[in-house]
């Protein structure tokens, strides 16, 4: 199973304080598993123009490839404007429709305050379901004051990752074990 | 439908064309050489001449898993290895040559064949060509309009006054030579929305729409809005041909065609489109009013009167040899379209 963790910030340190944690736990917890962190603070992104994803170079096709290729992605974003951020919509922008076909995308969100708390549910969802994502519905999210110096200080707030880190590996399976049994039933 | 040398009452004329793929078989992993690859596409061509069938057409891809990138060389081998057969490419992309050199080659061709010859105009789906070729994806839309213009332009005068954005311009220029009958028929290659339908309907030159898969009707909506963009610019939509393309596959029974194509389908779009044929959508494509045409020759006949009810198209092209198909299951396809398909759909759709 190809796991990859995108954080989908280019600016600040909560997303990813949490990215880290997110990971660590879910290499702790399934170790067979193989883990991708693409932080977009660390790429060199090119706005997407409607070609296809694997026409691009560099750091863009790199990013949209491994995305492509894996079977969960957990996207951790921020809320900018009382959205996701445009770095975030860009990898969207750059994949094609129906990217997340057979993929289970789970979520968490870091967010200034809690009047966001809506925002991945009726921006980010509608997005990942357009391109046939089959979603962990439960998200996680974590507030400013949660976090202090970069480290999270709410043990409420690990719990709540582990729990997302094992629904996405749950679905995952049954998912996967589901489609599998459901594909051997075609003769072809 | 003089002019694109189709004559409706001997009913819709059925073609095959090949992408010119180059892709291992999925079932033993091997994949042929190029060689090979093409003198079998020049080899497919001879018989389905043979079998009868009207068409044979090459694309046109510079992407890693092809081998016609010149296509037009390919297509000038099989004029010459053929007598009947039209010869046509499916497609090129206009946007990155120049009209000039490729309304002399497909010329050329048209003489090799004794007047056989077409030209269908598109402008990728994939953009390897624009770095490769020199040319700036930002100006994808524009330089498919402003060549596909002058193709026509060339088509229509010998001698061409002409200036643009992305070539030289000419001046007083002769394009020689000229083709057997004095023109080429000129299709616009068409995806997608119908939105790039309405730009052929509007322009007035005949439409050849790709319909990979999803229901006939769906695909209904394009044919529609070109015809009506043709008529409000004052063109006879009842003088412009359409064309459809799509997967093509059959043999004994529609399980056995569905067995047989699959892996390679899904190989092929893979590699070529970067994410498989979900089994449930190829599952769905045997029903009737799905557009892709993979069954029992019966069920395909069924498939092909459907959508010539629907479509009111001149013409239908094939796609069988996609993802790495053996030849001789090839060679077994066209046997069975020659033997069982082709005659029955000329008998229900020609008019006299």
């Amino acid at each position: 199973m190809k796991v990859v963790g995108l954080s989908g910030s280019n600016v600040g340190s909560k997303t990813r304080t949490a990215m880290d944690y997110t990971m660590k736990a879910a290499e702790e917890k399934y170790p067979d598993a193989e883990f991708t962190l693409i932080d977009l603070a660390e790429y060199d992104m090119q706005f997407s123009d409607g070609r296809d994803y694997r026409d691009y170079k560099g750091d863009t096709k790199y990013a949209a490839e491994t995305i492509m290729k894996a079977d969960a992605i957990i996207i951790g974003t921020p809320i900018f404007q009382a959205s996701i951020p445009a770095t975030l919509k860009n990898i969207f922008d750059l994949l094609p429709v129906d990217a997340f076909r057979d993929k289970v995308v789970s979520m968490f969100v870091t967010a200034g305050s809690p009047k966001h708390y809506l925002i991945a549910e009726q921006q980010l969802k509608p997005i990942l379901g357009y391109m046939k994502a089959t979603i962990v519905q439960t998200y996680v999210f974590i507030e400013e004051q949660d976090f202090y110096r970069k480290e999270i200080i709410n043990d409420d707030v690990f719990f709540r990752i582990d729990s997302l880190v094992e629904d996405t590996f749950m679905l995952m399976e049954t998912y996967t074990s589901i489609r599998e049994a459901k594909e051997a039933q075609y003769d072809f | 439908m003089e002019k694109y040398r189709i004559d409706p009452n001997k009913g819709m004329e059925f073609g095959l064309y090949t992408l010119g793929d180059h892709i291992p078989n999925p079932l033993t992993g091997d994949r042929i050489s190029s060689q090979q690859r093409i003198g079998e596409m020049i080899e497919l061509a001879k018989l389905a001449e043979e079998a009868g069938i009207d068409i044979f057409s090459v694309g046109e891809s510079h992407q890693e898993y092809f081998t016609t990138q010149a296509h037009s060389v390919v297509l000038s081998a099989i004029a010459q290895a053929t007598e009947k057969i039209k010869i046509t490419s499916s497609s090129t992309i206009i946007s990155t040559l120049d009209p000039v050199r490729v309304y002399e080659d497909f010329a050329t061709i048209d003489l090799i064949s004794g007047g056989r010859t077409e030209i269908i105009a598109g402008r990728a789906s994939r953009v390897g060509n624009f770095d490769l070729l020199g040319y700036n994806l930002r100006d994808y839309e524009a330089l498919y309009e402003e060549k596909f213009d002058l193709l026509l332009t060339l088509n229509e005068k010998e001698v061409v006054n002409w200036d643009g954005q992305f070539r030289a311009p000419l001046k007083n220029a002769r394009v020689l030579p000229r083709p057997l009958n004095g023109s080429l028929p000129i299709w616009r290659a068409v995806g997608g929305p119908p939105a790039s339908a309405i730009k052929a309907g509007y322009a007035g030159v005949p439409m050849f729409l790709a319909t990979l898969g999803g229901p006939a009707s769906s695909f209904k909506r394009s044919i529609d809005a070109y015809r009506q963009a043709a008529e409000s610019n004052g063109y006879d939509p009842s003088e412009l041909p359409i064309a459809t393309a799509g997967f093509f596959y059959t043999a004994e029974t529609t399980q056995q065609a569905q067995q047989e194509v699959y892996p390679h389908v899904n190989q092929g779009m893979q590699l070529i489109n970067g994410r498989g044929y979900p089994k449930q959508h190829f599952a769905q494509g045997a029903d009737t009013r799905d557009v892709m045409n993979i069954g029992s020759p019966q069920q395909i006949i069924e498939k092909i009167l459907y959508q010539h009810e629907l479509f009111g198209h001149q013409r239908y092209i094939a796609q069988m040899d996609f993802g790495g198909v053996p030849f001789d299951q090839l060679k077994k396809n066209i046997e069975l379209i020659g033997t069982e398909i082709l005659p029955a759909v000329k008998k229900y759709t020609a008019k006299d």
